[in-house]
């Protein structure tokens, strides 16, 4: 049972980042146009205990997959930290802790055809992790573990002789996978690992996803637009709208009585394999121009119940316990929860 | 009026390729009735793509239609000269493809796009077709159309390039709409707007509409019926309730129970999803006998050696040996 003082495997703490997608210099001078910064991730706060899925959805830009990659470190915050295992991986002064931490930590990318070097072989693609670590001490042990990592996500031994454009898209993942654990991490981000697959091959992946989870105890973010995915896998759900996160709770919960007005409006527009033939009902408007967001709550101008304090002032991340929800309409029980 | 408006019979689409010839389609026989939505489904490799092409006219060489007819409102047009199927195709076919920027040309505004689709097929005058364009882009829902008018494709966001795509696709009136793939570049929210404005489409003007989409939950919403590709063939075809819930076909059952879901009233994590081993066969290497056969759960002695053709089951056909000359 995990207790409340357990400490969390991965904690985020107001994370933030910017992207200055300004003119080149010289248009700047000449038009006289301003710096102009994307607030891709903004004040993100969530932590992820150790064994469980945390799953962050929400759609195309709203930067799920910004959250990913500054918690791999393929960018910098520019606001907040990042602590893994009560380490803190944004501190200069403990980077040699935080090197240490990293390598428990791995990530897999939603496109199989980019993400795996064409010109070696697929026993070196998983053996990359294992030389970098220094994890064998001769070339039978590293060889004897390539083996064991193929068989642990079903390809056969001799699969390690082919190159990448050998397999199919589904066998591809597979191989991500296999070089991903080949570093023993703890912990995986999955960027929306299975949208680039047909839907038996992503059954067969989100299936070995679960297996490889209990067997080896991981933990995983996992990144999805997928709602139906995101059922399927989460334990507990973040849900994201323009870079911040607007509700968090347990995956039951959350699916059974969403609270945040993008939520329910999210899952009401998630076709239903049982109800033929019923209209969704149509999401009015589209995400906003994140170079120009709106003020206040981000989801006023499409929300059905905003008023005009949502205008004017952006409401925090709160509740109690488990469930948090950034609303004004919840928070001033304007909002009733749903049956 | 009575009769398919469209109706393919037999259709195959082979690739010459110096190893011998490819079979991308291999004796597609289906018809949409006039105001249906048929739902084409199939994982990628099953052939629902190029039939869609095929019968639009715009297979890419080598790619050749070898057999089979295709048949509009009772014409054949699938031995048409190039320049008379390209009459049709704007006219009386209308087509979206998944991304909308391949559809729309950059260099032109939307309206002069429209209005010189419309010029080429209507007999309008000038400023009839600008009204009749500024009609169009109301109805798939283009806020404020007057003045989207003289926009340039990229000044549209990914949903509202894809309502223009329709716009056109729908600018001939055309008595056929082929969408492919046509919300697979959307997020779920404008997913749904796409969807509704298709279906209304068929229904108010009686067009018939070949939905092709890997989607199940698109196609459970928009179709009337149902045809299931694997390997090139159609492996059942239905109403959408019977192949959806009532699956005959044992690909068709197991492709269903892949599908996750969002458990409403509490989820149930860590189901394991049923899945169908190994993986769709290379066009090279399509197995003898039924296509699905060394990946069948449910497969009897005969389904490597013969193949099995479609058998009335229920509301639905299906090609399966299953069913074949029971009781």
């Amino acid at each position: 049972m995990p207790s409340a003082v357990e400490q969390p495997l991965l904690r985020l703490r107001g994370l933030g980042r910017d992207f200055d997608v300004s003119r080149p210099w010289l248009n700047r001078m000449l038009e006289r146009a301003p710096r102009q910064l994307l607030r891709a991730v903004d004040e993100v706060s969530f932590e992820v205990r150790r064994g469980e899925t945390l799953a962050l959805v929400g759609e195309s830009g709203c930067g799920k997959s910004t959250v990913a990659r500054l918690i791999v470190g393929l960018y910098a915050p520019s606001r907040g930290a990042v602590e893994f295992d009560g380490i803190e991986l944004t501190d200069p002064g403990r980077a040699a802790e935080a090197r240490a931490a990293r390598r428990r930590m791995q990530m897999i990318f939603q496109d199989p055809y980019a993400s795996l070097d064409p010109r070696w072989r697929v026993r070196d693609i998983v053996a990359e992790p294992i030389r970098v670590l220094g994890l064998a001490r001769t070339r039978a042990a590293e060889r004897s573990r390539v083996r064991e990592l193929l068989a642990q996500v079903g390809l056969a031994a001799e699969d390690g002789d082919k190159f990448p454009h050998e397999f199919s898209g589904g066998q591809r993942q597979r191989i991500s996978i296999a070089r991903a654990l080949s570093g023993n991490p703890e912990f995986l981000v999955c960027d929306e690992p299975t949208s680039a697959l047909d839907v038996s091959v992503q059954a067969q992946i989100l299936n070995l996803m679960s297996e490889l989870q209990s067997r080896l105890g991981l933990t995983y973010l996992f990144i999805s637009h997928n709602l139906a995915v995101v059922s399927h896998v989460a334990d507990r759900v973040g849900v994201m709208y323009l870079g911040r996160l607007v509700e968090l709770a347990e995956a039951a919960e959350l699916f059974a009585r969403p609270r945040h007005p993008y939520t329910r409006m999210l899952l009401d527009a998630v076709p239903r394999l049982e109800a033929i033939g019923a209209r969704r009902t149509p999401v009015a408007g589209e995400v906003p121009d994140p170079l120009a967001p709106p003020t206040g709550c981000a989801f006023h101008p499409r929300c059905p119940h905003a008023n005009a304090r949502c205008a004017a002032e952006r409401p925090a991340l709160e509740g109690t316990g488990a469930r948090r929800i950034a609303c004004h309409a919840v928070s001033e029980g304007r909002l009733a929860p749903s049956a | 009026m009575s009769g398919p408006l469209l109706e393919v019979r037999g259709l195959r689409v082979e690739f010459p390729t110096r190893r011998g010839r490819l079979v991308a389609v291999d004796g597609v026989s289906f018809s949409i009735a006039p105001g249906e939505v048929l739902g084409v489904v199939g994982e990628s490799g099953a052939g629902k793509s190029l039939t869609g092409m095929a019968i639009i006219g715009l297979l890419e060489p080598p790619g050749r239609i070898a057999a089979g007819e295709i048949l509009l409102e009772g014409e054949r047009i699938d031995r048409l000269p190039p320049e008379r199927m390209r009459r049709i195709r704007g006219r009386r076919i209308g087509a979206i493809f998944q991304d909308p920027l391949t559809s729309l040309n950059p260099l032109y505004t939307i309206g002069e796009q429209l209005v010189e689709t419309i010029l080429t097929h209507l007999g309008l005058g000038r400023e009839g077709a600008r009204r009749r364009a500024l009609e169009l882009l109301a109805e798939v829902g283009i806020p404020a159309p007057e003045s989207r008018f003289s926009h340039y494709p990229h000044q549209f966001s990914g949903g509202m390039r894809q309502r223009v795509v329709i716009a056109l696709a729908l600018a001939a009136e055309p008595r056929l709409v082929i969408a492919d793939e046509p919300t697979t570049a959307l997020d779920v929210s404008i997913q749904a707007q796409i969807v509704a404005l298709l279906k209304r489409l068929a229904r108010e003007h009686g067009t018939a509409v070949m939905l092709i989409t890997h989607d199940m939950g698109v196609i459970a919403e928009t179709a009337d019926r149902v045809a299931v590709m694997y390997a090139g063939r159609i492996a059942e075809i239905g109403p959408v309730g019977e192949v959806i819930h009532a699956a005959r076909h044992p690909y068709t059952a197991g492709l269903m129970g892949s599908i996750p879901r969002v458990a409403s009233g509490g989820a149930q994590r860590r189901g394991r999803l049923a899945q169908i081993e190994g993986s769709m066969p290379r066009l090279a290497a399509i197995p003898g006998g039924c296509a699905f056969h060394p990946r069948c759960p449910r497969r009897l002695a005969r389904c490597s050696l013969e193949r099995p053709s479609q058998v009335p089951v229920a509301a639905n056909q299906v090609a399966c040996w299953l069913y074949a000359e029971r009781g």
